[in-house]
């Protein structure tokens, strides 16, 4: 009995104690998104950087962090961690805490109306959005390009161009359409759509030129990789939605199908479209408030811009070497010093 | 006024005259089908004015969220305690704090479980994440136990509140939870908070079934005694019904923790650090290495969660209590606490902050040489597999349920329900149906509903075959325990990406992937089923003659019927909580659409809709095969009567 009662004593004296450990540091630090960024250094945001910490991580991209603070949005790609990398070893090193959080495009905006997203490094159009949070509620501002061209098309695996070397003229597709039939596609050949995350319009292309296809969702980006993967390693047909950059153009060979050309005004009824998609100048977008207390680190954000050989380098490392971020960030910046000075303010 | 008086020409036999009825109906039917095919097909329309409707709610509900902003920055301040507290503790408090819990709750077994599980998550170099998810997951299983233990015993007491509830948990537990993200993003932004909100929501419905059953099965007898004592209401519920029911509360904390666990990669989506994230970077990647890592210290977060928290319910009943309690007063307590010291003494002399390198480990390398060396060995197999399951079953099936009228599909189905499971069903049936016309997305619903029927009749042929070896052969079950677990704790991201370099995006894969999530739940109850048929009934069998298949489909099937139901019943509503996850692989559909309204603002109205269409859909094929039983046993017994 009396045993019951001091054993429940010694649990209560010891949960209490740790709840007050708990909300005495709570009380100083800021609740939000945690720092999980790119890598599982121990930089963390919301409670100061441990000193001497073993390095996991480059040592050279860390830093005291007393300048401020940058919270930057990470897309689900790797192309945009390889952006998010670079920015945030760099400024790390200039003094500034860096804290990364991966989210869909449309959400990440929302973060400028909270104040949790600061930076967007990556932007593929997205007029809609740039109309409401920059020029109506006047919570962001476009931070000029990133110096990345997007390209969004239709794709096929190198191996067909080298046998139907006309397939790249999308007038020839129905000739092709055939080979391309699918247990999921019926009669028709199929169509490989993307993530729905991801801006697309092919059915309303098909319909509008005519084409004997029919889109079948892949539905998450790892899908359609592995598809052309696949596609490209057991020499199968496939076409599909596609875009460059992309880390898996630097391993395996993809051919873009040449539609009528863009010209302005041709997509402008997403109904009626019947041209190829626009190049996008991607570019970078900040939270107004940020930018406007932010100092160095907005001037920095100002001036990154970088190519796309230069992201798909770093990617590539990601992802087809396997290193972690901030190490594939090291390695490019040890590699090209005149790139990146220009950037510091 | 038996069967023999069908030969003269009355249908006496009731069970004769409704299967006479259904026949005649089902012949109406076909000829309908002919007649009317291709007509009335409702094809999918984006711009269907209720999709309009609900994008409008959403631009309402975004310019008046400031009301919620209380809610957002009281769960925000409790996982930052949470974090807060894990931080302060570091690696050696935390492992310390594993093996005082578990030598105090269960023995030394447990407790080197808990100490070593903690040590693998360092080693596979996933620390970081791992308790940045765990913070995320205790603050919303605080809070579910908060709100749903009281609820609970209230229900409990009172079979109004249950009559009230019942229908809101269904919702709750029936809806995919990537279903409901888009609304929670509405209400909540992004980041850990909502990712809290979506797990405390999907969690809580376990913690107050469980907690009122618990109160339910408290013997009467006890507290008609109390009552007549003279105890009051109120001391009937503090000394009788909740001491009495601890174990249960047990089990709901338990249970509330393992269905938390299971959302942390949909958390992923939303921002929220931690092991999801992990999960799905890898997955973009096409590293199934990586994702494997992910996935495996999710899998040991909630076994050692699970055990933990479950010794820690039974430790709650003294009789167990009693059993564990060894070596007097001061090993039993002082044993704990030496434990927990050492722990938080360490960051003394060792680096708290991060976890020592010396240890690591990785999967990734073999994972990623098995997954090329399978999918490079056996892809020949697996898309003729998929070619004949898509167009002898999948395509036909489809193509009937897309060219009928919608009136005539709601008409057969209403009749299946009726014949198989009663009236009530079928009512059931006809308004989901109708409600789904009413939102707009018939094509794509009969699209989900074709993949989920294939699903289900696959997954219980494999879950019969499996259960039934099972059942007769006890080293088999031995051996194929560790993988159904596992198959139903891993992530299905895991396994995702050699599923599409096997069978390509298409609706089987997701077929597939359901297959591996619901088979091993269909796999026990089947087993059960059959070892639970009396010895003495096999006996008399095997002595009457029978031969071991005869055994099987004559006697031992036949009598687990309910078994089997109830695994048919489960599984259907497994393959269903896949649906969206299968849409990643290509199943497009309702899953589809729930993922692009999530993705994409302008179509929230489409993504909400759907997700109430897959809700629909679960109810209406959960009712039809629960009832499935009782229909029957109703029927035989007029007949007798009669």
């Amino acid at each position: 009995m009396q045993h019951n009662r001091w054993s429940r004593w010694v649990a209560g004296v010891a949960m209490v104690s740790l709840i007050v450990m708990g909300c005495a540091k709570s009380s100083g630090g800021t609740p939000g998104p945690s720092a999980a960024g790119p890598s599982t250094g121990p930089v963390a945001s919301g409670s100061a950087a441990p000193a001497g910490s073993p390095a996991v991580a480059a040592a050279t991209c860390t830093g005291d962090g007393s300048k401020g603070e940058v919270k930057m949005m990470v897309n689900e790609w790797v192309g945009a961690a390889a952006n998010v990398a670079v920015a945030q070893c760099l400024l790390q090193q200039m003094g500034y805490k860096v804290a990364t959080s991966t989210l869909a495009e449309e959400i990440a905006w929302q973060g400028f109306q909270t104040g949790e997203v600061d930076v967007i490094l990556e932007n593929w159009g997205h007029p809609e959005l740039e109309k409401k949070y920059i020029q109506t509620d006047k919570l962001a501002v476009d931070a000029g390009p990133m110096g990345v061209k997007g390209i969004i098309g239709w794709y096929v695996p190198k191996w067909m161009v080298d046998k139907y070397p006309d397939i790249t003229d999308w007038n020839n597709l129905n000739k092709y359409a055939d080979l391309f039939k699918t247990s999921e596609s019926g009669d028709k050949g199929q169509f490989l759509g993307a993530s729905p995350a991801f801006v697309q319009y092919d059915e309303a292309l098909i319909a509008n030129l005519k084409l004997n296809y029919k889109v079948v969702f892949s539905g998450s980006e790892a899908a359609s990789i592995t598809a052309f993967q696949e596609a490209t390693k057991n020499q199968t047909p496939l076409i599909g939605y596609f875009y460059d950059p992309q880390w898996l153009l630097n391993e395996i060979e993809l051919v873009q199908v040449k539609l009528p050309p863009w010209t302005e005004g041709c997509d402008a009824d997403l109904k009626k479209v019947a041209c190829d998609y626009p190049a996008y100048t991607l570019n970078k977008i900040v939270r107004t408030k940020w930018m406007d207390t932010a100092g160095d680190a907005a001037t920095f954000i100002k001036n990154f811009k970088w190519a796309n050989a230069d992201q798909n380098a770093v990617a590539d490392a990601i992802t087809n070497k396997g290193m972690k971020e901030l190490d594939a960030a090291k390695q490019w910046i040890d590699a090209n010093p005149a790139t990146w000075q220009a950037w510091i303010p | 006024m038996t069967a023999v008086g069908f030969r003269t020409g009355t249908l006496a036999d009731p069970v004769a005259a409704r299967r006479a009825l259904v026949v005649a109906l089902g012949v109406a039917a076909a000829i309908a089908y002919v007649v009317f095919r291709n007509q009335w097909t409702l094809p999918h329309n984006d711009d269907e004015p209720l999709f309009r409707t609900l994008n409008q709610v959403q631009d309402a509900v975004a310019s008046n969220r400031t009301v919620l902003e209380p809610v957002r920055a009281g769960v925000a301040a409790l996982i930052g305690v949470f974090d807060n507290i894990i931080a302060s503790l570091g690696w050696p408090g935390i492992i310390g704090l594993a093996g005082a819990i578990g030598l105090a709750f269960g023995g030394a077994q447990l407790a080197l479980l808990g100490m070593l599980g903690f040590a693998s998550l360092g080693a596979i170099g996933l620390w970081d994440e791992s308790m940045a998810t765990l913070g995320m997951m205790l603050a919303a299983v605080v809070i579910a136990l908060a709100i749903g233990l009281p609820l609970g015993v209230l229900a409990g007491r009172s079979n109004f509140v249950t009559a009230i509830l019942s229908p809101i948990l269904d919702v709750m537990q029936i809806m995919p939870t990537l279903a409901y993200l888009a609304p929670i993003t509405l209400l909540f932004l992004i980041g850990a908070t909502p990712s809290t909100i979506a797990t405390l929501i999907f969690a809580m419905p376990a913690a107050i079934r469980i907690t009122s059953l618990g109160i339910r099965n408290v013997s009467p007898t006890t507290v008609e005694a109390a009552r007549s004592l003279g105890s009051t209401n109120a001391q009937i519920l503090r000394k009788v019904q909740i001491p009495l029911a601890r174990r249960a509360i047990g089990l709901a904390i338990n249970q509330t923790i393992m269905l938390g666990l299971s959302m942390i990669v949909i958390t992923g989506l939303i921002g929220a650090p931690g092991l999801g994230l992990t999960l799905s970077q890898g997955l973009s990647k096409g590293d199934v290495g990586s994702a494997f890592d992910s996935g495996i210290a999710i899998v040991i977060l909630a076994i050692i969660l699970d055990r933990l928290t479950f010794a820690a319910g039974e430790w709650m009943d003294p009789r167990v209590r009693a059993q564990i309690r060894r070596g007097g007063r001061w090993v039993a307590v002082g044993a704990p606490l030496a434990i927990l010291g050492v722990g938080l003494a360490a960051p003394l002399f060792v680096d708290a902050t991060a976890f020592p390198d010396a240890f690591a480990f990785s999967f990734r390398g073999p994972v990623n040489e098995f997954s090329d060396w399978l999918t490079g060995t056996f892809q020949g197999i697996t898309l003729a597999t998929k070619n004949v399951v898509t167009f002898g079953v999948i395509n036909p099936l489809e193509g009937f349920l897309l060219s009928a009228p919608w009136w005539l599909v709601i008409a057969i189905v209403a009749l299946i329900a009726a014949t198989v499971s009663g009236r009530r069903p079928a009512i059931v049936a006809t308004i989901c149906l109708g409600l789904i016309v009413l939102l707009g997305l018939w094509e794509h619903s009969m699209e989900t509903l074709t993949t989920v029927l294939v699903g289900t009749l696959l997954t219980l042929i494999v879950g019969v075959a499996i259960g039934v070896q099972t059942a007769r052969h006890d080293r088999l079950r031995a051996v194929l325990r560790p993988i159904l677990d596992a198959a139903q704790t891993l992530p299905a991201f895991v396994y995702l990406i050699p599923a599409l370099a096997l069978f390509s995006p298409t609706r089987f894969t997701a077929i597939v992937a359901a297959i591996i999530y619901a088979a091993p739940p269909v796999i026990r109850l089947v087993e059960v089923g059959i070892r639970t048929v009396p010895a003495t009934v096999i006996e008399a069998a095997t002595a009457s003659g029978a031969t071991r298949r005869q055994l099987l489909w004559k006697v031992q099937l036949p009598m687990s019927r309910y078994a089997l139901l109830l695994a048919a019943n489960q599984g259907i509503v497994m393959v269903l909580s896949m649906v969206v996850i299968g849409a990643l692989v290509g199943a497009g559909a309702l899953g589809f659409d729930v993922i692009t309204g999530f993705a994409q603002g302008q179509h929230f109205g489409k993504g909400l809709a759907a997700g109430v269409a897959i809700v629909l859909l679960g109810i209406m094929l959960d009712r039809i095969t629960q009832g499935a039983g009782s229909r029957r046993r109703t029927t035989m017994a007029r007949a007798k009567a009669g």
